[in-house]
């Protein structure tokens, strides 16, 4: 499943987006690096298959409900991780912007769950180290399974941490692991059949592809591993650091504010409006920033924190409502003026 | 069958939307892809239980298809379909989350329904502020403005690709598709089975495909380096879309304005 | 201004799989001519196209093309020199604009941006495309593709053009269009289709392709009226050579007479047209 915009926070959000840029950057440079004039077109019309491909729909045996392929395994079984990345990422970033799939700011936890699982881990360590080097059938059908299943495992605990670090959801972390991860069980299952599917239909037909593929510089060990830990640490550092920012300062924002200024302080004048919003807020906000409920609730039992909170909320009613018009208006307004 | 030729149709649409010559149209793609991305950080940096202080960042999608001449109904059926994908998961907010936040009358709202419209509210900004941008600039000039951004060639070159043959291979696929469609009966023919040739076959296809056009690149004088024009000038117009609508956010999201304006209403400003 | 002439001497290819695609062809084509290659399915055509700009390695033989040989070293200037379009215009023209498109060739050989515009303009002149310059290729017709396509090689200035099966898939008014356009060349041009009423109308000379090897090579008419020839290479006449199937008396039933169809349903059919 896809990570949403609407359950992200900023910091999670941009700890990711900063690991996939670096993710990108890399992974370019290394297909630059290859030399490989012929992937260039390559990536991007495989990348535009995929899209073809999940219009067609199999039905799933046994349960008759039908599903379409997911496939960044397959592009790393056909193009090798670094070109495979590429891929998966054009392809998250078409879905974000045609279809609002995820969404802009969620992209960077998409390409970490759907791109860099499969390309980099579950390729390279489950799908590389048991092929072999002389495939058979069984074996090769076995691999793709387990590949798919530990990509899509990973890429779905990846969802679930994500969402649980946002915030945004109430969804406690364990109850939404025990949906999250034996829904993807099924799905990782089915992606690997279809996957192994797909290759031997391509290995029968056109073996000097897949030989092609089997020879992809063997992705050494060592490098993708430490690649991998380097990543992780570095978001793990980077999403840290963010929301250890954000717990000191509660709103991001504000912080970013400074951060751009560069200065620990908000700038002069910023900062007087800054009190003057607090003291409203202090007496307006129904919760101040990012005040956690038990702590607007604690001191709510009196009276007139109870009273202040009914007319607070009241206002809030009254005054949404009207912008909520007020935007239409100016809309309206706008549109007249058009004609 | 209706469903993968709408996805299809919804491709051209948007891109026939991008290619109308408005005020918003016209401007630098960088411009509209910097404010969106602000747009979006500042929505997604309310907290959990915020809904109010949200809505007037309705201002800036109202703003963009008005001026952008961008057909309502059709962008608000885009961005419903999205919606519940957020929704799933924000559904079980009024589950765990009882503390009462809010009452309204004698009505208890709990902080979980808050949340919850809260959730929806996001999805419903942080959906049509991607649609449009895509509306409003169009994808090639997106990636364009990407490359001039410090994105990789590389990167931006197989994001052309990938948008050109989008075009090419759903149409394919939609063909293969239907053919199998008319020859099956009920859900026989629609295994695995069949789908794992059907898929390898449009795979093949695809893989030749890729072969022709490298050879008619290279015929072309290919070298490794693709060269886009670079167009588009960051002005004033720019700096000055930029810069008003980033300070409108900034202002919307230090201040809950609607709160603020309901006070007045009631009566309730200090 | 050397006289650009396309020379291929017992050129063989053997693809990796064994399959021998081309056999000790030879041929000679002048500057200026209009030559088609015809032959059957998997008679060697492209094979034989793609050995003209070196995309393919030949197995053993020659390729000249005016005063170079076809060698690595001379790759770049011969595919300046061999304009090719392909067969389907969704391969050739995989840039986000039509300008761009047109603009690749010649942004390739690194000419300043003022010279890449003048080459655009004046290729999409030719064709008759002006109109579409900034249009996305997936929004065009079949007919505008193609013409796009050729667009795309014009604006390299080559001396040669080669077109693989140029009128397939065009309907009959892009079809004469096409052609038109490209009886307004004076390139050297070398056409390979299965369209052989197009064949009789562009090329004045005709080399007929079997099984990898060159069967036959002369005068266009003279190759059609060669019953025997024709038929052993798997082709036909042209329609324009057959004669009129309601006029000629020998002639095989028209299908309103076939037996599938009631002889009373059919309407006396009009029969006006002249010869």
């Amino acid at each position: 499943m896809h990570m949403a915009d609407a359950l992200i926070s900023p910091a999670v959000g941009g700890a990711f987006w900063a690991a996939t840029a670096a993710t990108i950057a890399y992974c370019s440079a290394r297909v630059r690096r290859e030399l490989d004039d012929h992937k260039v077109p390559l990536m991007g019309v495989i990348g535009a298959f995929i899209f073809a491909a999940q219009m067609i729909n199999f039905t799933i045996p046994a349960t008759g409900s039908s599903g379409h392929i997911g496939g960044g395994l397959l592009l790393a079984i056909l193009l090798g991780p670094y070109a495979a990345l590429l891929t998966i990422a054009s392809v998250l970033i078409v879905q974000a912007l045609f279809f609002a799939d995820g969404g802009l700011l969620a992209l960077g936890c998409n390409v970490f769950n759907l791109g860099v699982f499969p390309a980099f881990i579950a390729y390279p360590l489950v799908y590389k180290n048991l092929i072999g080097r002389q495939p058979k059938q069984s074996r090769m059908v076995l691999a793709t399974i387990l590949a798919a299943v530990v990509g899509l495992q990973l890429g779905s605990l990846g969802v679930v941490t994500q969402t649980a670090v946002s915030g945004i959801a109430a969804l406690p972390f364990t109850t939404f692991l025990a949906l999250m991860q034996p829904i993807h069980l099924a799905i990782g299952v089915v992606e690997g059949v279809v996957t192994a599917l797909v290759i031997s239909f391509i290995y029968r037909a056109r073996p000097e592809i897949m030989a092609a593929a089997l020879q992809h510089k063997p992705v050494g060990q060592l490098p993708i591993r430490s690649l991998v830990a380097t990543f992780l640490v570095a978001t793990l550092l980077i999403g840290g650091g963010f929301s250890w920012l954000a717990s000191e300062r509660p709103d991001g924002l504000e912080w970013s504010i400074a951060k751009l200024t560069g200065s620990e302080e908000l700038p002069e004048s910023f900062s007087q409006a800054h009190v003057v919003a607090a003291s409203l807020q202090e007496k307006a906000a129904v919760l101040k920033d990012y005040a956690l409920p038990s702590a607007a609730i604690a001191g709510a039992d009196s009276a007139p924190a109870r009273a202040e909170r009914l007319s607070t909320s009241l206002s809030g009613l009254v005054g949404g409502g009207a912008t909520l018009i007020l935007c239409f208006l100016i809309g309206v307004v706008l549109k007249k003026r058009k004609r | 069958m209706l469903a993968i030729d709408g996805t299809l149709l919804d491709f051209k649409q948007l891109d026939l939307l991008a290619m109308r010559q408005t005020a918003i149209h016209r401007l630098d793609p960088r411009a509209k892809i910097i404010t969106t991305l602000s747009f979006i950080v500042c929505v997604v940096s309310f907290n959990r239980y915020e809904i109010s202080a949200m809505i007037p960042f309705l201002l800036y999608p109202a703003v963009l298809l008005t001026v952008g001449e961008l057909p309502f109904g059709y962008i608000l059926r885009k961005i419903i379909i999205v919606i519940p994908f957020a929704l799933v998961v924000g559904i079980f907010n009024p589950v765990f989350d009882r503390e009462v936040l809010m009452q309204i009358g004698s009505l208890d709202v709990w902080g979980g329904w808050l949340s919850c419209l809260s959730i929806l509210l996001r999805a419903l900004l942080t959906a049509s502020a991607a649609i449009l941008l895509v509306a409003v600039t169009g994808f090639p000039a997106i990636c364009e403005a990407l490359e001039q951004m410090g994105m990789p060639q590389v990167f931006a070159v197989q994001l052309l690709f990938l948008y050109r043959y989008i075009f090419v291979l759903t149409d394919e696929g939609v063909r293969t598709a239907r053919a199998r469609e008319l020859r099956t009966f009920g859900k026989r023919g629609l295994g695995l089975r069949q789908f794992g040739s059907l898929v390898g076959n449009l795979l093949l296809r695809t893989w030749e495909r890729a072969e022709r056009i490298y050879m008619a690149m290279l015929a072309r004088g290919f070298a490794g380096q693709v060269h886009t024009r670079q167009r588009g000038h960051f002005g004033r117009n720019e700096v000055m879309f930029v810069a008003g609508w980033i300070s409108l956010f900034v202002l919307l999201r230090c201040y809950n304005v609607p709160q603020l304006f309901g006070r007045l209403l009631t009566g309730t400003l200090p | 201004m050397s006289h650009h002439i396309v020379e291929v001497k017992n050129l063989c290819h053997v693809y990796p799989d064994d399959t021998v695609a081309l056999r000790e062809v030879s041929f000679l084509i002048h500057h200026g001519e209009s030559v088609a290659i015809i032959g059957a399915n998997g008679a060697g055509k492209s094979t034989l196209l793609l050995h003209l700009n070196g995309y393919l390695t030949a197995t053993s033989g020659d390729i000249r093309i005016g005063d170079a040989m076809l060698a690595k070293a001379t790759l770049p200037e011969i595919r300046r020199t061999v304009g090719m379009v392909f067969q389907d215009p969704d391969d050739q023209l995989f840039m986000p604009t039509v300008f761009d498109d047109v603009a690749f060739g010649p942004m390739n050989l690194g000419l300043a941006a003022e010279e890449v515009e003048i080459r655009v303009a004046d290729a999409l002149e030719r064709v008759d495309a002006s109109a579409l310059r900034d249009k996305p290729p997936y929004h065009l017709s079949g007919g505008e593709k193609k013409r796009v396509a050729i667009a795309t090689v014009l604006s390299m200035l080559p001396e040669i053009l080669v077109l693989d099966e140029p009128t397939n898939g065009l309907d009959p008014h892009a079809r004469r269009q096409l052609i038109a356009l490209l009886q307004a060349f004076h390139h050297t041009r070398i056409v390979t289709s299965h369209d052989l009423d197009m064949v009789l109308e562009l090329c004045e000379r005709t080399i007929v392709l079997h099984d990898g090897r060159v069967m036959a090579d002369g005068p266009t008419l003279k190759i059609f009226q060669d019953d025997e020839l024709l038929k052993t290479c798997r082709l036909e006449k042209p329609f324009a050579m057959q004669g009129c199937p309601i006029c000629s008396p020998d002639k095989k039933p028209l299908p309103s007479q076939s037996p599938l169809v009631p002889p009373h349903s059919s309407k006396p059919h009009d029969h006006d047209h002249k010869h």
